[in-house]
């Protein structure tokens, strides 16, 4: 049994929180800026060349790549041989709080949902624990937009919709969305499931590096066609027309009950942040 | 071609943005999201004054980041639009004649605009360090207990913005899309 003081917690999702908004990680890039050279369409050329030079100034100003930095959303995979010394959920909060506070950012979480009073300190953090072998903690802090989360959706597909059903669900959320959620989007689709673990796999899918195609050859052809499909829509960079509507589709499943075919579909705009540490 | 655009933008002036050119703003901006816009919108159903002159006012849809020491503001890109949709109306029948935001405009909005002469610009959403460099100073008006939300006077300079609807409602999401897909 290792022991992990939950202090560490807190200095590393402080040090993550700041670094996940500053700096713009490099799968999505290269994404862009490989957009940017097949581009064709002259208004989308110019918006992807500002979009390029704002995040090459926050990398260099120090600053939010975007003004929403969110709300922090924490993931942490820990080993069953970990023992944490302390209040694992304070610990995280205590981070979120030092690194909003610490690193300039946004305070965009209200107490409650109807009566809307800021926390005033970005805290809670949305917290996802998960065991996994080992004596080590996997630390994830994602901060997540609301103008893409707004635009995301869940369905309870029949069985006999099959994989037809899917895409015309997917392909339906981002033609609804169209320019609001910031296009270029990064789409995660999470299939499977129960209607809560549907829209977990669909947020887990946009954690993934968009370099990275599903493991399973089937669900990689089909990430590939969706992209293909949604960026011949036409919406393209902020919605005003041209190629680029969406970097990459990621897509996350898992078994379900021979009733349901549950699909979710979380979005997420073109400042696509999450950054990783070990502890 | 970017136009250069000095503010205030009167109803005149507004009438001659035309869907889809790409503007550079200078002058004062106000700033309001969702929080804010309620409050000003009861004062204008109560026929109480409103903290600022919303005459010919142009405002930006934006929650900045903190200014760091030494800075005028932080990050400040435009946030959604179609959440201040329900208030829009009002403010545009009081006076207001710019917004500036991101996405998509209910018809309601759009109905007013064409009525009184009014324009919706959008800022490029997610964009905030490069939009920021813009601002040359900021100050809270009212509401300062919405922290990030609060009413704030920007003066700005070449902020690039594109006009998505115009005072005759053509809208540069549908036609921008249009001329691509046929092109």
């Amino acid at each position: 049994m290792r022991e992990i003081d939950a202090k560490l917690i807190t200095e590393t999702v402080a040090r993550l929180a700041v670094e996940a908004n500053c700096l713009l990680p490099g799968d999505i890039k290269n994404r862009i800026e490989r957009a940017r050279t097949e581009e064709k369409w002259p208004t989308a050329q110019g918006i992807l060349d500002k979009i390029i030079e704002n995040y090459g100034i926050a990398e260099r100003d120090d600053m939010p790549i975007c003004q929403d930095t969110g709300v922090c959303c924490v993931f942490l995979r820990i080993g069953q041989d970990v023992h944490i010394a302390g209040d694992i959920t304070e610990a995280v909060n205590e981070g979120v709080r030092r690194g909003y506070a610490e690193g300039y950012l946004r305070k965009s979480v209200v107490g409650d949902p109807l009566r809307r009073v800021n926390t005033g300190d970005n805290t809670p953090a949305m917290l996802y624990t998960e065991l996994i072998p080992g004596d080590r903690i996997e630390i994830t802090v994602a901060p997540k937009g609301f103008g893409s989360e707004n635009m995301s959706r869940l369905k309870m597909l029949k069985p006999s919709d099959g994989v037809g059903g899917v895409k015309a669900f997917v392909l339906e959320t981002v033609e609804q969305a169209g320019p609001n959620p910031c296009p270029p989007i990064v789409v995660g689709v999470g299939i499977g499931g129960t209607f809560d673990k549907a829209a977990l796999l669909a947020k887990k899918a946009l954690m993934r590096s968009a370099d990275e195609r599903s493991a399973d050859g089937y669900y990689a052809a089909l990430e590939d066609e969706l992209l293909e499909s949604i960026n011949a829509l036409g919406i393209g960079p902020q919605g005003f027309g041209g190629r680029t509507t969406a970097l990459a589709v990621n897509i996350e499943t898992m078994p379900t009950h021979i009733a349901g075919l549950p699909v979710a579909v979380n979005i997420n705009c073109h400042v696509t942040r999450h950054k990783s540490a070990v502890i | 071609m970017e136009r250069k655009i000095t503010l205030p933008i009167t109803r005149e002036i507004a009438r001659t943005i035309k869907s889809g050119e790409s503007c550079l703003l200078s002058g004062v901006i106000y700033t309001a999201r969702d929080a804010a816009h309620k409050r000003l919108v009861e004062l204008v159903e109560k026929g109480e004054k409103l903290p600022f002159d919303i005459e010919n006012a142009t405002i930006y849809y934006v929650g900045p980041t903190p200014a760091k020491p030494g800075s005028v503001i932080g990050s400040a890109g435009p946030t959604t639009s179609y959440r201040m949709d329900t208030y829009s109306p009002a403010l545009i029948a009081a006076g207001e004649t710019g917004m500036i935001g991101k996405g998509k405009r209910g018809t309601e909005v759009v109905d007013a605009m064409k009525r009184y002469g009014a324009v919706y610009f959008a800022a490029i959403g997610g964009a905030g360090a490069l939009l920021s460099s813009c601002i040359r100073s900021a100050k809270i008006v009212c509401y300062e207990d919405l922290g990030a939300e609060a009413v704030r006077r920007l003066v700005v300079e070449d902020l690039p913005v594109v006009a998505v609807i115009d005072s005759e409602g053509n809208n540069l999401y549908e036609e921008g899309r249009m001329a691509y897909l046929n092109a």
